[in-house]
């Protein structure tokens, strides 16, 4: 009934110049560049799209941001639902201390979390970096650090998705099912979850295109070897600088077109979400 | 006894819910805990079925002390005032739930399913979504849920508490009918007097976490314990130095012995009854006494406002000193 409630005023001049002002204010920030990315990479035909895919490593580093990205998004909806009960269904001292901690990673420069966790998992002088180094596991420049990374620059996207809609949707129906016989995993499995699976999905798909495009915080921990540690990220910044405008372009459209497709899975789900 | 309550207190923070409760709930009847909002009775609901924990006593179902017993392991119904639905299951689904937990043959649980379903009357809605039900059809879903496990207490707080008033009424003559039929020992919270009265076959009044008085609805009504059960039972007023109800005086125009005599200053008029009140001259009892009477009646007495009228109580009227 909200929109009911909208009043309409009688459309002058204003109107059109402030909506003039946005549609091009958008054109000229995002949508112009972006096609030009496209525009671009489709020059000469297929040819770059090809030759992303001939290098090795070139492949090699889509497979890494993949996978990476999958790792990472796995890590933190495990940990972003739990974290989310916890939030929301429990009371503790420095809990609004601990909410406010969650959104730091929005916050802080991603190249800043990078040279932190350098600082902390570090093979030569990190805190737990030598310990970790004797036990054979490599964080710094290596693949687990590029996990670690991403999941920190992505760790608050999803408890952002699932913490309202656990608000919204109460404690009665999970009181309900505990009062019916279900343990405390059985009421998360078959009550709690499926009433949360928008928002969990919601937030899964944004978690996964943030992850994706990360650049900062993985370039500080990954060391950037070629074939071994380099992103796609990395790898357009890469092939730019050499001159392979072409390539970089094309690296550059394989990942917006991944982030266009999770922005019309999300804004589809919201309206199914609606109804 | 089905339920047995003995020296429960419960405080949140500095609030005191609950002081002292004793109280025994007998098997197979339909209780109601009747009191003001805040007064405690919600809580000792949800004490009762776990879904609270008492501070100090004890609480015993069908002998089995159930004080530290999780609300799992309680076998209660419990129904909420807003229906705790589960909206993602259809509402035969619904009604499985707590056969599914307890893993029962499929075939066990579709014609418990089935049964239930005529019970509360949703046999056609069976695959429909709760959200696509009314309320009153959400609220018998969730009491055929609820006795879906064959619990042996079945606890409902505020049950109709969120419905419009008619459909209000017929779910309460359907919840008689339906403990008529299943007998369990049933537990319900309201604030309703009417309600109470009207269903219960006993009465616990409870305010500021304390019982008042326990009792049939006749007891309670006829004889009550306090000024507060008097009160809350029904509309009272003060003819003299007693608590009268308003329909138990007698109203004439003619001059007689009376407790209390005056000029008509207010009349309201609610469908067929007419509220009057009576400013009484008498100066140590000067407030306006409030008398109901049927409009036929009203015309029968030839009354009008503003007229001078004689009160004193009907016979075998229930008074208290107040």
């Amino acid at each position: 009934m909200a929109e009911s409630h909208v009043t309409r005023h009688a459309r002058g001049p204003v109107t059109y110049l402030i909506r003039v002002f946005a549609i091009g204010y958008l054109l000229l920030l995002v949508a112009w560049p972006v096609a030009l990315v496209v525009t671009h990479t489709f020059d000469d035909g297929l040819h770059s799209l090809r030759a992303v895919f001939s290098d090795p490593d070139t492949v090699h580093a889509l497979q890494l941001s993949v996978i990476a990205a999958i790792v990472a998004t796995a890590i933190n909806t495990v940990f972003g639902v739990g974290m989310s009960l916890l939030l929301v269904r429990s009371e503790f001292w420095g809990k609004r201390l601990l909410s406010a901690l969650l959104d730091l990673p929005l916050s802080v420069s991603p190249i800043v979390v990078g040279l932190a966790l350098v600082l902390v998992y570090g093979g030569r002088d990190g805190w737990f970096g030598p310990t970790l180094d004797g036990w054979g596991i490599h964080v710094i420049f290596s693949t687990p650090g590029i996990i670690l990374a991403t999941a920190f620059v992505s760790l608050p996207l999803v408890i952002r998705e699932v913490v309202p809609t656990l608000r919204e949707i109460g404690i009665e129906q999970e009181q309900a099912a505990l009062s019916l016989g279900a343990s405390t995993w059985q009421t998360f499995w078959r009550i709690t979850l499926p009433s949360i699976r928008w928002a969990v999905v919601y937030g899964v798909v944004l978690t996964l295109a943030r992850s994706l495009g990360e650049f900062g915080a993985v370039k500080v921990v990954s060391g950037n070897v070629l074939g071994q540690t380099r992103t796609a990220t990395l790898a357009v910044e890469e092939k730019y600088l050499n001159f392979e405008a072409d390539v970089a372009y094309a690296i550059a459209f394989l990942l917006a077109s991944v982030s266009v497709v999770a922005i019309a899975i999300v804004s589809f789900l919201r309206s199914r979400k609606a109804h | 006894m089905s339920i047995e309550i003995t020296g429960v207190n419960k405080r949140f923070g500095d609030f005191v819910a609950l002081a002292d409760i004793d109280l025994n709930i007998p098997t197979g009847q339909l209780t109601a805990l009747l009191g003001p909002s805040g007064g405690g009775k919600t809580t000792l609901l949800r004490i009762i079925a776990g879904l609270e924990e008492t501070d100090t006593g004890q609480i015993v179902i069908e002998g089995q002390d159930a004080t530290r017993l999780p609300v799992q392991k309680r076998n209660v119904g419990f129904v909420f005032q807003h229906y705790a639905a589960f909206k993602h299951l259809s509402v035969a689904r619904n009604i499985a739930f707590g056969l599914e937990i307890r893993k029962r043959p499929a075939d066990e649980i579709n014609r418990k399913v089935g049964e239930l379903l005529d019970l509360v009357h949703l046999r056609q809605f069976a695959h429909r979504l709760p959200s696509q039900l009314s309320g009153g059809q959400r609220q018998r879903m969730a009491l055929a849920r609820a006795l879906a496990i064959e619990p042996t207490v079945l606890l409902l707080d505020e049950p109709f508490g969120a419905l419009d008033a008619k459909v209000r009424k017929e779910l309460r003559d359907w919840l008689r009918r339906l403990h008529d039929e299943v007998h369990v020992t049933t537990v319900f919270v309201t604030h309703d007097q009417e309600e109470a009265l009207e269903v219960a076959d006993s009465i616990v009044v409870i305010n500021e976490g304390r019982i008042e008085q326990i009792g049939t609805p006749d007891e309670l009504y006829d004889a009550p314990a306090s000024d507060f059960v008097l009160s809350f039972l029904g509309p009272v007023t003060k003819l003299g130095d007693r608590l009268i109800r308003p329909h138990d005086i007698e109203i004439t125009r003619y001059e007689q012995a009376a407790t209390a005599s005056g000029p008509i200053t207010r009349w309201t008029r609610v469908g067929f009854e007419i509220r009057l009140e009576v400013t009484p001259d008498d100066v140590l009892h000067p407030d306006p006494v409030q008398v109901t009477v049927t409009r036929a009646e009203a015309t029968a007495l030839g009354l009008h406002l503003g007229d001078r009228v004689w009160l004193r109580p009907a016979i075998g009227a229930e008074q208290v000193k107040a």
